[in-house]
């Protein structure tokens, strides 16, 4: 599926649009990470918490449960989420 | 970025954490010359960017962009590229468990374990890494200390707006089993152990904020530092004053209370003199009424001691007269180790200032900077 990449985290990626797999959410977000290690850190904590001014969208919806279950339809946005100088 | 001018002479470079990124300034005090390099990871907080003295090349870098977790990068090349830590500071992961919100400071170990480095993070807690920084683990004789959570105010209601913090990591270096640190607010500690276990070091402390002022934990150090000459002796910029302690008495010294009354004796940074175990320099900080935080009148300047804090003297030549509020950060202080000691600071205000007579004049050495976080100043090897 399509996971699309903000620009906070293109570092890793160099291109805004990956493809990844996966059952669950955090299934692809562990396959981003085999594909760019260091990733998945910088959006989920070590207690497996999405970050604070991280949001992920699955397809037009917030997701805060990781372990929702993905299609291969499905397209993932991760949003860098802040506010402030 | 020249770490040598065009006579062959090899420059100091100022190592400064910002806000919103990393700078490497190059110069020479003879020539009063001072190129500014970078951004480096702009638009990231760095807490702190320190050098390995070990072999003079490797940086690690404690950065935290707006958005993303915190992370450490790493150079082996003395800035010329970075990389990210494999595995940066982490809690294990346990129902409940804890999220490492950002590293405040980075420590090099000893000397007789090269590779070897300390990390205190927000929340209070201390990491180790044996690889050069690369990969890190929760040094556990602290993080699941049954007394940690107190001694570091965790969940009492008294957090501090960016989170309590663990810094200034010192290592005596006669003994890399003998540490200290201190948690703001929290107090300073002490292992002999290398970790193992840890007793807290604050007897002597007055704090007025605590409901009993001299508690044996709960103070608020904003620096400390052993003297490297006198690893025995401590000195220590708090929330409430400026301190002194020879080990074996186990009691701080309110120095401070020889500060003028005018400008009190509040501040973060404290710089020690690397040859004279009797001299310090601190940046006082208005801490009366609401706390403006600002130099005391609009009138910045540095204090200094070279009698162990039985008197200090003000020097201010260079800094504005009035109308200068800027302030200066618990890691924004700093000396270098040259022959003519300079010494520097940066200011929320992002200039970075230089004194090349032991404090008594200072000259802008930058300006416009971010909000400068940490200063270190070095002699980086290629």
């Amino acid at each position: 599926m399509k996971v699309h990449i903000p620009t906070q985290l293109r570092s890793y990626t160099r291109v805004s649009v990956v493809e990844a797999q996966g059952q669950t959410l955090a299934e692809v977000l562990y396959d981003l990470d085999r594909q760019f290690p260091g990733i998945r850190f910088r959006m989920i904590n070590e207690q497996d918490e999405i970050r604070e001014h991280i949001r992920i969208f699955v397809n037009r919806e917030t997701v805060f449960d990781l372990e929702r279950p993905m299609g291969s339809e499905d397209e993932v946005r991760i949003i860098g989420a802040l506010s402030g100088g | 970025m020249d770490t040598y001018n065009r006579n062959g002479e090899h420059l100091i470079t100022l190592l400064v954490g910002t806000r919103k990124g990393a700078f490497l300034i190059s110069g020479s005090p003879e020539e009063n010359s001072w190129v500014v390099n970078g951004p480096i990871f702009l638009g990231a907080a760095v807490n702190h960017l320190v050098l390995d003295p070990r072999d003079g090349k490797t940086l690690l870098m404690a950065a935290h962009p707006g958005h993303l977790g915190p992370t450490i990068y790493r150079s082996t090349d003395a800035g010329k590229t970075w990389l990210e830590a494999s595995t940066p500071p982490a809690f294990p992961k346990v129902e409940g468990g804890e999220s490492v919100r950002y590293t405040m400071w980075l420590q090099p170990g000893h000397a007789s374990e090269p590779g070897v480095w300390y990390a205190g993070t927000c929340p209070p807690a201390l990491f180790r890494s044996a690889d050069g920084g690369d990969t890190w683990q929760s040094v556990a004789g602290f993080n699941e200390h049954p007394m940690r959570k107190e001694w570091a105010a965790l969940g009492q209601g008294f957090e501090i707006p960016n989170g309590n913090v663990m810094h200034s990591i010192q290592i005596d270096p006669r003994d890399a089993r003998h540490m200290y640190f201190g948690i703001s607010p929290g107090g300073v500690f002490e292992t002999t152990d290398q970790g193992q276990t840890w007793q807290p070091l604050n007897k002597g402390i007055v704090s007025y904020f605590l409901p009993d002022p001299e508690a044996e934990f709960g103070h608020d150090p904003h620096a400390l530092r052993i003297h490297p000459l006198n690893p025995d002796l401590l000195y220590m910029q708090t929330h409430t004053g400026i301190y002194r302690m020879h080990r074996e008495e186990a009691h701080w010294v309110h120095i401070g209370k020889a500060m003028p009354e005018e400008v009190g004796d509040i501040g973060f940074p404290i710089v020690l003199h690397p040859r004279d175990v009797d001299s310090a320099w601190v940046f006082p900080m208005d801490g009366t009424d609401i706390w403006p935080r600002t130099s005391p009148g609009g009138k910045p300047a540095v204090y200094r001691t070279r009698d162990g804090g039985v008197s200090w003297s003000r020097q201010d030549l260079g800094f504005p007269r009035e109308h200068g509020y800027f302030t200066v950060k618990r890691q924004a202080m700093t000396s270098d180790q040259e022959r003519s000691l300079g010494l520097y600071l940066g200011t929320t205000g992002g200039q970075v200032w230089g004194s090349f007579d032991e404090g008594q004049s200072w000259k802008k050495l930058a300006d416009y900077l971010p909000e400068v976080y940490s200063l270190e100043a070095v002699r980086l090897t290629r």
